[in-house]
């Protein structure tokens, strides 16, 4: 019978909630590494059953965890993310030079052919590759040491690699506030894609680099279109981030952290307008999905189940997940804690639960 | 200096605890030679190796800035980590009166 789990990392631990393929009934089991932040928990595709974790605190630093039953058991890999060389400086935000220092890893992006291929995305801003499931990390230089690097600056969250998208051997990673940057080595040598975006927040509003990206995400059957929530603004591009076009359209505010791509629909796509960069909450209270089937410009505002009134969270740029099944399924957690699904590809909504700590990462397997 | 090696009583904060799958204090051998702070984190982590980078920096070597180092009633974790124990310090955790503490520094949470 088809399964379907779904994987929350929170800010004081990660959920593992589980359902057959009605999506209807769940059941939860957690916290996992309770009292830890979990930026991000995520499934190999090559072998649903391992599952990866990023494990911090401000206390303890960095852990990864590795799972090989579904998260039903979990055992520390490894946590040395040391950059190589002089990591160099980067601009902070009084305008001064700031040396390079690991911080925590923001993202996790399994490999789909090999388990024990992941790779991690960094603050500050790095990305890094194990090859023998996560016991030991290299960092893929090429990134850090861009002839851009000295000139990037943390966003609010921090300098943070926070969006990897694989398709070997191209490869896409977004980074706040530096902006999207494309490999066509498997992640050797990497050049910024950001034509096209504009920012008011920086001197140069169409800067080649510079730009607060806040999440993409490309459909997997057409990997030149994809699909970003920048701190405002949604764009798409068409070739493969060559050049960006802004499709906001009619939504009510085009500030928001994550974007969703339905997995059969190329054009089916999904955003959580937030109010502003300085209200980070729902417009007038109300927490809304907005579903566009034409790839941006025409939005459809999605409330059936969602809060009328009274909302005031967030929902992360990681905290949103499709499932696969026919009748695609659609996922995300809000800073409130509650996790709420869609079995109808974002017509109607319910809470799978709604007390857990502030969700930070939704991702979802769909199980034979 | 010892010349044979020193059973060092550790008490581990309860997510350490938890990651190193202990209950309770442990036990670590520091080698022979000066006892120091490096030598019984050095020991912590050979003993559990899913405590590397959790008490120190990974890559700066340095004790992690909410760790604290507490025995026989003083904070220890200012001092040179290569700095031999105060002689009192040493004696006690030698003869295994007293406990090294590795503590979360309160800081909310």
């Amino acid at each position: 019978m088809t399964q379907v789990r779904v994987l929350a990392g929170t800010r004081k631990g990660a959920f593992v909630l589980t359902s057959d393929g009605k999506r209807e009934k769940w059941s939860i089991a957690g916290p996992h590494f309770g009292g830890w932040e979990i930026y991000h928990l995520k499934g190999s595709p090559a072998n649903p059953d391992r599952l990866y974790a990023s494990q911090n605190t401000g206390w303890f630093g960095q852990l990864i965890q590795r799972s090989d039953d579904g998260g039903a058991s979990w055992q520390p890999t490894g946590n040395d993310f040391s950059y190589v060389g002089d990591p160099g400086t980067h601009l902070w935000y009084d305008g001064t030079q700031r040396p390079w220092e690991f911080k925590r890893i923001w993202h996790l992006e399994p490999s789909a052919s090999d388990p024990d291929t992941v790779y991690a995305g960094a603050e500050d801003a790095a990305l890094f590759k194990s090859v023998d499931g996560g016991v030991t990390w290299s960092e893929l230089t090429g990134l850090r040491l861009h002839s851009s690097a000295p000139g990037w600056q943390p966003g609010a969250g921090g300098l943070c690699v926070h969006t990897i998208i694989l398709q070997e051997p191209r490869m896409f990673v977004a980074i706040s506030a530096a902006g999207t940057f494309r490999s066509d080595d498997g992640g050797v040598t990497w050049q910024p894609v950001n034509r096209g975006l504009h920012s008011q927040g920086i001197p140069d509003e169409d800067a080649e680099v510079g730009h607060c990206v806040h999440h993409v995400e490309a459909h997997p059957s057409r990997p030149d279109t994809l699909f970003m929530q920048k701190h405002w603004d949604v764009m798409r591009s068409d070739d493969g981030g060559l050049s960006w076009t802004e499709v906001s359209g009619n939504l009510p505010t085009d500030f928001g952290f994550p974007i969703g791509v339905h997995p059969h629909e190329q054009e089916t796509i999904y955003v959580v307008p937030i109010t502003s960069d300085s209200l980070h909450y729902p417009p007038d209270g109300r927490l809304r999905v907005w579903r566009s089937r034409s790839g941006g410009y025409e939005w459809e505002e999605l409330s059936a189940g969602l809060p009328e009134r009274d909302c005031y969270v967030n929902v992360y740029r990681d905290a949103m997940a499709v499932d696969t099944l026919d009748q695609c399924g659609v996922y995300f957690g809000t800073t409130g804690g509650q996790v709420y699904a869609s079995a109808d590809a974002g017509d109607s909504w319910a809470p799978i639960v709604r007390d857990l700590p502030a969700v930070l990462s939704v991702e979802v397997q769909v199980l034979p | 200096m010892t010349s044979q090696g020193t059973e060092v009583r550790v008490v581990l904060p309860a997510h350490l605890r938890n990651l190193a799958g202990v209950r309770g204090e442990v036990l670590v051998s520091v080698p022979p030679g000066a006892l120091t702070q490096r030598a019984v984190v050095d020991a912590i982590e050979a003993r559990f190796p899913p405590l590397c980078g959790t008490i120190r920096d990974r890559q700066t070597g340095r004790r992690r800035a909410f760790i604290r180092f507490y025995c026989c009633e003083q904070d220890l974790s200012n001092e040179p980590p290569d700095a031999p124990l105060p002689a009192s310090v040493a004696s006690a955790i030698a003869a295994g009166t007293e406990p090294f503490l590795v503590v979360g520094a309160m800081a909310g949470g």
